[in-house]
């Protein structure tokens, strides 16, 4: 009896190794994207769209190609991590979701090559090309480099509750010309609204990659530095600037109790702090594109009562004083974007990079913007469903900035993310939260990268 | 006196059972109210309308559904099983075989499996499965997860074999019986109640972890449900509660019903009987 | 249970050697080999690799990722990095907190696992079913689960834990913030007592009743008869669940569901610490130390248990 049960097991356990299969002439496409969960509208277009459309064209040119989009339902990290498991064995994907700062890393690591060694330089005769700006062509790009195309970008800004803001007096459209205008709205509304704590500027490690860009950037950026220097190659570890962005956290965070640093330390404080934004208890957030077109979107969880688009409005992040922005701007913002990159051990890489210039056709990212507008990388695709939208890249755009495309950067983001939370948490003054930054980064990139600044 | 003495000493113990109940118990509330709230929140409050409206949305993620219904399944029903007889017969040969040094060796393993267990062992264990070739395969998270398990397991059933009157194995042996005879006819009958924890304990280890399946699966169609919950996150990685409280209600009713199941059928206790 | 027979085996060649052996030497290896395949495969390799690794300056990622160099001791060095090492983040902050968090696990564990066992002794019916069937589940339903219920038991503001609370007029407590350590242990000891109450109950259902019943009938009290009957007789099991606790605890993982190791690290113990070094950061050579130093850790605690076992015996005799 035992000898039969054992034969069952082994029996059930080979049928389960014979499961995997390979097909061959195909073209697989990952991204975390589930059909009825995180990103579905991804799904929906990849399905509905990409590869009807596709397969009609290829049949029109007499061929027959297999398709496979594989959803993959876990966090970030976990898909970075399968990517470079992956990669380190010349497995994977033909096609890749990817952040542009992911990229750095992965090309140091020869887990990535640029798009025309892998498709040959046919790549460059791509229709598409035309449309893109030069500058985010990058997106995707390390050292010169071109690896991937981006669906998109986006911008960031202060969101306030119109509503609330008119209940208080403060005149609306509201248009911070500095930090102190900032503060001293926040001020008014904290004295209007007892117990409430009105400010949100993102900090600490646990809202992770949200913290450098929401918030620690933003601010830094207002005093006219950048945490890269550009033009020497260096990173900025010791700098007045830098003093001055951790010290306007303390007065929001310690000092003046205009924010709440609870949600900048607990595991689920984004999702609070949007909870807040909607009942009021935060009226002035620093968030992102994605913040007006997913998270407060109508219908969704977190939307105001009244509606987003009569309470919800949104004014350009200012920088410390007028003029003191990075590169001399009255007002701040970066912006980072996601989109698909070329696996180079692709079996097919001309049918991959021939489904990939299709997925970024206008036609294809008009099929998206009806699904989910966003800032598009293309100039020939506009926001057309949502004015707002249109309204804040047009202003934004131009001041913007984006992350160093170095392989560093990530790792130098959690130590920004750390020095903002030693300082909200006052574990630490601002002098030494930045004296413990500069020997973290010397530790990660070596003192002949950095730069001090008395 | 002996009365009131009784009747205080009966209080003090149902006190004390309460109290000790409640913690047990109390925690788990949310789990079986939320699910049929349309609104859920994080508290506790009994559904004036109980709806399973959560429940049908969550019906509609086919990926979150296979996970659950038949990827897990698969997964911790095999680990579970291959677990349970090599355990068995490991535990069998150490407890009989004369060999020094054998329950160091026990706890060395455990505190191996500790380290590999942890994640700084990915790397090796995914390269180790891809030139096996079994990457994006059942069969690889179950044989990670088997040898995972096995040093514990191990060390729970050779209490149970060693427990075993070694009476009845002399007189099978006198009688002629060979070794794979005795276990299967004698050994493995008798310590079926430590089989049986050792598979509830080996299915619910696989039915909950998540590190593996990511490091080892490809497909969405091979990941298990402890994967598919951040499927019910929203794009900014915050759980939706309504459904992943629905989600997470029916994610442990299968280890639930295995427990329930085991228990009433051989009794879920370890071995406790010292031999000599 | 596997103490006392850990114990007399130890001792007990010679008793054995005039028994007739079982299993011939060939047929226990064969039963043996599947699993020493599996162990030999997904233990002892990546064993070896870890202690390899933490050697060397390997990530998973960027150029190390491809070609690691020996690095010597410096990850080691870096660890213990008097200047920062107890900052928060830093591996040895995560220690102190990791044995903190241990020792009010294991207190709490064994405590529970006793006091449970000894409530129920020598008691069958319902109410004890009830009972160990809550405790087990607690156990083992999946740990993901699990989170988000105690996220929903600790939350501040419509949390089960401060509602009851608030019913005695106290709180509301804002647990995962304020008593960050004092919520994961209590959330691990919830989830970790089913193990020491099954065996504090296999043990104490092992005494014979009559030792109890001559020491009743001499008039013991309850408490005498626990501590000069009851737990001497199972001290050896309770001592083996004091180290398998201990070293279980030091590699739990779950609580990083809960809090993901803060508010600023305040959680972040060190199968954490090591989560992070490897996952996040991808510094494989230096979550390898960390690994090794936690594995050498957990061997000299094991050791100190086995030798004074070993001691215990010899007294004994």
């Amino acid at each position: 009896m035992y000898r039969r049960w054992m034969a069952v097991a082994l029996a059930l356990v080979l049928t389960l190794a014979m499961a995997g299969s390979v097909f061959a002439q195909s073209v697989t496409i990952i991204a975390r994207a589930v059909e009825g969960g995180v990103n579905s509208h991804i799904v929906t277009w990849i399905h509905e769209s990409v590869f009807p459309a596709f397969q009609e064209k290829m049949r029109q040119q007499g061929r027959e190609v297999e398709l496979r989009f594989i959803q993959f339902g876990g966090s970030d990290e976990a898909l970075k991590q399968q990517y470079a498991l992956d990669l380190s064995v010349g497995a994977g994907a033909d096609i890749m979701a990817f952040d542009g700062f992911w990229v750095p890393e992965f090309v140091e690591a020869g887990y990535l090559k640029p798009l025309d060694e892998v498709a040959g330089p046919g790549v460059w005769n791509w229709e598409g090309w035309a449309h893109i700006p030069e500058g985010l062509r990058g997106l995707l790009g390390f050292d010169g480099k071109v690896f991937g195309l981006g669906l998109g970008t986006d911008v960031r800004k202060l969101y306030y509750r119109a509503d609330l803001f008119e209940q208080a007096g403060i005149p609306v459209p509201w248009e911070p010309k500095s930090w102190e205008d900032v503060l001293e709205t926040a001020r008014i509304l904290k004295q209007r609204f007892p117990g409430s704590t009105p400010l949100q500027i993102n900090a600490g490690t646990s809202m992770g990659e949200a913290t450098t860009m929401q918030g620690y950037f933003m601010v830094l950026l207002g005093t006219g530095i950048h945490m890269y220097d550009f033009e020497q190659g260096k990173w900025i570890v010791e700098h007045p600037g830098i003093l001055d962005a951790l010290n306007l956290y303390k007065r929001i965070y310690v000092d003046e109790g205009l924010g709440d640093r609870r949600m900048q330390l607990l595991a689920q404080g984004r999702e609070q702090s949007f909870a807040a934004f909607r009942d009021g208890r935060i009226m002035i957030l620093a968030e992102g594109d994605w913040f007006w077109r997913s998270v407060v979107a109508p219908g969704s969880e977190w939307e105001p009562a009244g509606g987003r688009n009569a309470v919800v409005r949104w004014a350009p992040f200012p920088a410390k004083e007028p003029g003191a922005g990075y590169g001399g701007t009255d007002f701040v913002s970066i912006s980072g974007g996601t989109g698909y990159v070329l696996n180079p051990f692709s079996k097919n890489p001309d049918l991959a990079w021939e489904l990939l210039s299709f997925m970024f056709s206008t036609e294809m990212m008009l099929k998206l913007q009806e699904l989910q507008p966003g800032i598009r990388i293309r100039d020939d695709v506009p926001v057309i469903t949502d004015p707002v939208m249109s309204a804040m890249a047009e202003k934004l755009l131009p001041v913007s900035t984006v992350r160093p495309q170095l392989p560093a950067y990530p790792r130098i983001s959690v130590e920004a993310q750390l020095m903002t939370e030693r300082v909200i948490t006052g574990e630490m003054t601002p002098e030494e939260a930045m004296k413990a930054y500069a020997e973290a980064v010397v530790e990660l990139v070596g003192e002949e990268n950095v730069i001090r600044v008395k | 006196m002996t009365l009131v003495k009784h009747v205080l000493a009966r209080i003090g113990f149902y006190v004390l059972v309460a109290v000790v109940g409640s913690f047990f118990a109390l925690p788990l509330l949310w789990l079986f109210t939320a699910p049929f709230h349309g609104q859920a929140t994080l508290s506790v409050q009994i559904p004036t309308q109980p709806t399973l409206a959560n429940f049908a949305a969550v019906f509609r993620n086919t990926f979150a559904v296979r996970a659950l219904l038949q990827n897990s399944v698969i997964q911790a029903g095999g680990a579970m099983i291959l677990t349970t007889l090599v355990a068995s017969l490991a535990a069998y040969a150490l407890a009989r075989v004369r060999l020094p040094g054998r329950d160091v060796l026990v706890y060395i393993l455990i505190l191996f499996s500790s380290v590999v267990t942890g994640t700084a062992a990915m790397v090796p264990i995914f390269l180790l499965i891809y030139n096996l070739g079994l990457i994006d395969t059942h069969l690889g998270v179950i044989l990670v997860f088997t040898g995972g398990l096995l040093p514990t397991a191990i060390f729970i059933m050779r209490d149970f074999v060693a427990g075993l009157p070694r009476s009845l194995e002399e007189s099978a042996m006198v009688a002629g019986a060979g070794s794979w005879q005795i276990l299967r006819q004698i050994v493995l009958p008798q310590v079926r109640p430590g089989m049986m924890v050792i598979a509830v304990w080996a299915f619910v280890n696989v039915w909950g972890g998540f590190l593996i399946p990511f490091i080892l699966l490809r497909s969405p169609d091979k990941m298990p449900a402890s994967a598919a919950t951040y499927s019910f996150y929203t794009e900014s990685g915050t759980p939706v509660i309504t459904l992943i409280s629905a989600y997470a209600l029916l994610y442990v009713i299968p280890a639930l019903a295995l427990y329930l199941f085991v228990n009433w059928r051989y009794g879920f206790k370890f071995f406790g009987g010292i031999k000599s | 249970m596997a103490g006392v027979q850990l114990l007399w085996r130890w001792e007990g060649f010679a008793v054995r050697r005039d028994q007739v052996a079982l299993l011939s030497g060939r047929m226990g290896l064969t039963f043996l080999s599947p699993a020493l395949l599996f162990i030999i495969l997904f233990l002892l390799f990546p064993f070896v690799w870890v202690v390899v690794i933490s050697f060397t300056d390997r990530t998973l990622l960027g150029a190390s990722a491809v070609s690691p160099e020996f690095v010597g001791l410096r990850n080691y060095l870096q660890l213990f990095n008097p200047e920062r090492w107890m900052r928060r983040g830093e591996f040895g902050y995560s220690l102190y907190l990791t044995l903190i968090f241990v020792a009010g696990s294991v207190a709490g564990q064994m405590g529970l696992g006793i006091i449970l066992s000894l409530l129920f002794y020598r008691r069958e019916g319902v109410l004890k079913e009830v009972m160990y069937t809550l405790v087990t589940l607690a156990w083992i339903l999946p740990e993901a689960a699990m989170a988000f219920t105690w996220s929903a038991f600790f939350d501040r503001d419509a949390g089960t834990l401060n509602a009851i609370l608030g019913w005695f007029g106290l709180g509301p407590y804002d647990w995962l913030l304020d008593y960050p350590l004092l919520s994961i242990i209590i959330f691990n000891i919830w989830r970790g007592t089913a193990f020491s109450m099954l065996l504090m109950t296999a043990a104490l259902g092992s005494i014979r009743p009559s030792y109890i019943e001559t020491a009743m009938v001499a008039g013991a009290s309850p408490w005498q008869r626990f501590r000069d009957i009851m737990f001497p007789l199972v001290r050896p099991q309770f001592l083996t669940g004091l180290v398998l606790i201990t070293l279980w605890t030091f590699n739990v993982f779950s609580p990083f569901l809960l809090t993901q190791g803060g508010p600023a690290f305040q959680t972040e113990i060190v199968a954490i610490h090591t989560y992070r070094v490897a996952f996040r950061f991808y510094e494989f050579g230096r979550g390898s130390a960390i690994a090794v130093v936690v594995m050498v850790i957990n061997l000299i605690l094991a050791s100190v248990y086995l030798l004074s076992q070993r001691r215990q015996g010899v007294r004994a005799r």
